[in-house]
């Protein structure tokens, strides 16, 4: 299929402080999304992954090299919304990104914004609020939800808009255990009806449902492959201070006393299957 | 618990009051509060008190809940009714020293009493029966023809809006704060006015910036779901005139006729 985002030779800095000096945040980055895929961009905090998400709706405009979307260039003003239609954004604060007081008012945001007809804003809203689960929720005030509840209404707002990717800005690392599975369970089901997924985050065992894994570290591409690829590389990941997801680590370790494991096992699911067949 | 503040004085429930338009109620207010002062005599009260009991039964919104409403105003309320009694002359009907009552007095006191109880009544009535954001939508409507002078109406509403939307939040920020302070031994509680507002600047210093931070994230996130102004947006809940709320405007220009009348020939 086709590259929904093509990014090419990005830098990015930030403006400099007096005290700071000016940094590339982002440094010749090249990576292509491919239409359909789930992708997951992991890094460690201060490794630019927020800043390159950022950098694929055009919210920030990279310093030199472009980025793609289909065939709008983020630079470009003229289709500066047509961007943003079609990669919405989910960001981390549940709290920070809903604008209204009742729930339906805020997912209707952003079909407001795009100028469509009020009973068409309403079957989207209705949908959408069905695709995260929070249909009996539609009439309430945010404040009175759950963190992972409140993502998830943040999801439905973008869900509305009818993108065709996702970017995911860290969306569970202010959320307990429960609300980061309902998360991920609806950005899979999501991905599995055909929207492009991105993951940023620092969750290994988050980034092992995607089918891609591009690790990030101090501004460049450290791996770029599947999860069972990415994840067999233990001394290049360990060189640059990061964890194992749970399964590769247990497997890792199991395999130094001797249990003959087999490569490509990184989810959870995928262990407990070996070992419930293991003789 | 503080997440169960309810904004304003809405009062949830079910009733035609409740559903008619935002701006039909809105208008509806000014009007009855036009008319309180149109009527000179208590015979004109019967006439706006009659149309506001019949809102306030329509309403279904407990009477004791609308009294509660009073309370804030009692002392005004009170004020006003000794000052009119004591101060107008007229046919004395007590003396004792120099305080005297008279007829005329403690009729003023009456009428003026009523009058502030139908004003404070009606005017919370709006509020009571509207939620702010829907109130926070009739004003930007009703605003609208002053875009043509560059207000900008739109922006106004959205603030609103989004005020309301942020107090709960930043109510439980401060609380955090405050706790937070609190645990490492900040003491608000004690000392005179002056020590404690001083306490205060702790608080309010982190506030500050969780607030700009928040609008930073808020913005980001608006920019992200396409918001560009007012222009070309369209809303979800379009707001369309039905039955019920031609009858009340039709009611309240009745009252209108009826009060001017009264006025003239009773």
């Amino acid at each position: 299929m086709a590259d929904i985002i093509r990014i090419e030779n990005l830098t990015f800095e930030y403006p400099s402080t007096e005290e700071a000096g000016s940094k590339k945040a982002l440094e010749n980055i090249n990576l292509n999304i491919e239409q359909g895929t789930f992708t997951a961009i992991i890094g460690k905090n201060g490794s630019g992954k927020s800043t390159l998400a950022k950098n694929l709706n055009g919210l920030l405009l990279p310093s030199g090299g472009r980025i793609l979307v289909k065939e709008w260039d983020t630079a470009d003003d003229e289709h500066i919304w047509d961007i943003r239609q079609t990669a919405g954004m989910v960001f981390q604060n549940p709290d920070n990104q809903l604008i209204s007081s009742i729930v339906e008012d805020d997912v209707a945001f952003g079909p407001e914004n795009l100028g469509i007809e009020p009973s068409e804003i309403r079957r989207r809203v209705d949908s959408a609020l069905e695709a995260v689960n929070m249909s009996k929720f539609s009439k309430k005030a945010p404040h009175l939800l759950s963190g992972g509840q409140k993502q998830r209404i943040a999801i439905a707002g973008v869900v509305a808009m009818r993108p065709e990717c996702i970017i995911f800005d860290e969306p569970t690392a202010m959320l307990d255990p429960k609300g980061r599975e309902e998360i991920m369970t609806i950005i899979k089901q999501l991905n599995k009806e055909g929207i492009t997924a991105v993951l940023i985050t620092h969750f290994m065992d988050e980034a092992v449902l995607a089918d891609r894994v591009v690790i990030i570290n101090e501004g460049s591409i450290l791996l770029d492959g599947t999860p069972e690829y990415v994840f067999a590389q233990e001394d290049i990941l360990k060189s640059a201070n990061m964890d194992l997801p749970l399964a590769v680590e247990m497997s890792n370790r199991l395999r130094r006393r001797g249990i003959d494991i087999p490569k490509g096992i990184v989810t959870v699911e995928e262990m407990v299957e070996f070992i419930c067949q293991y003789k | 618990m503080i997440r169960d503040i309810t904004l304003g004085q809405y009062y949830a429930a079910e009733s035609v009051v409740h559903r008619v338009d935002p701006r039909v109620k809105i208008i509806a207010t000014l009007l009855f509060i036009a008319e309180l002062f149109i009527v000179d005599d208590f015979k004109g009260f019967i006439l706006c008190g009659g149309a506001m009991a019949l809102a306030v039964a329509a309403s279904k919104v407990p009477l004791g809940f609308i009294m509660r409403g009073l309370k804030p105003i009692l002392f005004i309320l009170m004020f006003t009714f000794v000052l009119n009694i004591f101060m107008i002359d007229g046919h004395i009907l007590v003396k004792l020293w120099f305080i005297k009552i008279t007829k005329e007095g403690l009729l003023t006191a009456a009428f003026m009493a009523i009058r502030l109880i139908l004003l404070i009544i009606g005017s919370s009535l709006l509020t009571f029966t509207t939620k702010p954001i829907i109130l926070t939508d009739g004003i930007e409507k009703l605003l609208a023809p002053l875009k043509a002078f560059k207000v900008p109406t739109h922006e106004i509403a959205m603030m609103m809006s989004i005020a309301l939307r942020f107090i709960p939040t930043l109510i439980e920020e401060t609380d955090k704060i405050m706790k937070a302070q609190q645990a490492r031994g900040a003491d608000f509680e004690s000392g005179n006015i002056m020590q404690r507002a001083k306490a205060l600047i702790p608080i309010l210093v982190p506030l500050f910036i969780s607030a700009f931070q928040i609008a930073q994230d808020l913005a980001m996130a608006m920019e992200a779901r396409c918001y560009r102004g007012g222009t070309g947006r369209t809303r979800m809940h379009a707001m369309k005139l039905m039955r019920r709320d031609y009858f009340v405007a039709i009611g309240l220009v009745l009252l209108l006729g009826l009060v001017i009348l009264e006025r003239i020939y009773l």
